[in-house]
């Protein structure tokens, strides 16, 4: 009996510890990927979302708030900023190649980052969004560190940006292969710059697992696009409202 | 590979501090990036080790991204408030950008492509 106490009393201390919500996050995520595996790598089984999903169940049912299971899942996040360093090495294999481009990457980059900006802000306004709330969607197509600090600017809820973020890269992941298909788009240059443009860091995990080439493109525009609408947009919010 | 993993780290302390000292609108670790970049064309090669502490980061990228999106717990109530015009925004705002994009890249590089 006093064993069996034991283990509760270590289950109730090990459930709140750092180590739990990591594992929590791990398996989630192999969990996810393994579906995503079985289901043909259909898109609407995106590792990502699945892995939301689930990790949201868990700390739903267990009553658990994000502050505490951050602490652990912390860890995991903290290696998007040198993942993001890493990106300088499919960018130098595909150097030669973006370097051809640059005029091409420039030109689309700046289409690129203006349609993200003004189709969410004029869909979103049509559609009755709040102030608030346009300036929380208006940068979602940048990766999430720039992308808070720029919602904080225009007066939008920077946390509600972050998921909006991650949102709209699982959607880029998901429906971006089709939209290319049937716009024609069949170079992996041109597949690449898209994806990273429209859906920042996610976007471009994903092209690079599909070409090296791809990944390289993504990357940059990632990049790029942070350094466009961070420039552009708060220009746009005080030309408009 | 330690010592290729610390050399990015040590490129995003860098962008870090670069970032905020100038107060730049760029995030440290895309600037971590341009810096590591730069230090490959002076070398001009990829180290194996390099080669394969970057492949491994990206290999795990999409996993990164799971916390900041567990995040969506702490919105539920205005997610649910502001649905429309934030579905629709993402959705339109998505599907618009990548054909924009896509179709003036593949149009510009047209010729450039193979090769």
């Amino acid at each position: 009996m006093d064993d069996l106490g034991n283990l509760q009393e270590t289950w109730v201390y090990l459930s709140a510890s750092p180590l739990f919500h990591l594992t929590l996050t791990l398996l989630a995520f192999q969990a996810a990927s393994w579906l995503f595996e079985k289901g043909g790598h259909n898109p609407l089984l995106n590792p990502v979302l699945g892995a939301v999903v689930l990790v949201v169940a868990v700390l739903v049912v267990t009553g658990t708030d994000y502050a505490t299971y951050f602490e652990g899942a912390q860890f995991v996040h903290f290696l998007l900023g040198p993942a993001t360093v890493s990106l300088a090495v499919p960018l130098y294999r595909q150097w030669r190649l973006v370097r051809r481009s640059a005029l091409a990457i420039t030109v689309s980059l700046l289409c690129g980052s203006l349609t993200a900006i003004l189709t969410a802000l004029g869909v979103a306004w049509l559609a009755g969004g709040s102030a608030e709330v346009l300036a929380s969607l208006a940068p979602k197509s940048v990766t999430a560190p720039v992308a808070m600090a720029i919602a904080e600017e225009l007066g939008g809820v920077p946390s509600l940006t972050a998921v909006l973020v991650i949102v709209t890269g699982i959607l880029g992941a998901m429906i971006g292969p089709m939209v290319l298909n049937i716009a024609g788009v069949r170079d992996w240059s041109a597949r690449g710059l898209a994806i990273g443009t429209a859906s920042h860091g996610i976007g471009t995990a994903r092209a690079l697992q599909v070409n090296e080439t791809a990944g390289a493109f993504a990357g940059l525009a990632m990049g790029l696009n942070a350094l466009a609408t961070a420039l552009l947009l708060p220009i746009l919010w005080g030309l408009l409202f | 590979m330690l010592g290729h993993l610390t050399l990015i780290f040590v490129c995003q302390l860098v962008g870090e501090l670069v970032a905020g000292a100038l107060a730049l609108p760029v995030p440290g670790p895309v600037l971590g990036m341009v810096l590591l970049f730069v230090i490959l064309m002076l070398r001009g090669a990829v180290p194996e080790g390099l080669g394969q502490a970057a492949g491994g980061l990206q290999k795990a990228m999409s996993l990164l991204f799971v916390p900041a999106g567990t995040g969506v717990m702490l919105h539920f109530r205005l997610l649910g408030e502001a649905a429309l015009p934030l579905g629709l925004g993402l959705l339109v705002s998505t599907v618009a950008t990548i054909a924009v994009t896509g179709l003036f890249m593949a149009w510009l590089s047209r010729g450039k492509a193979d090769g």
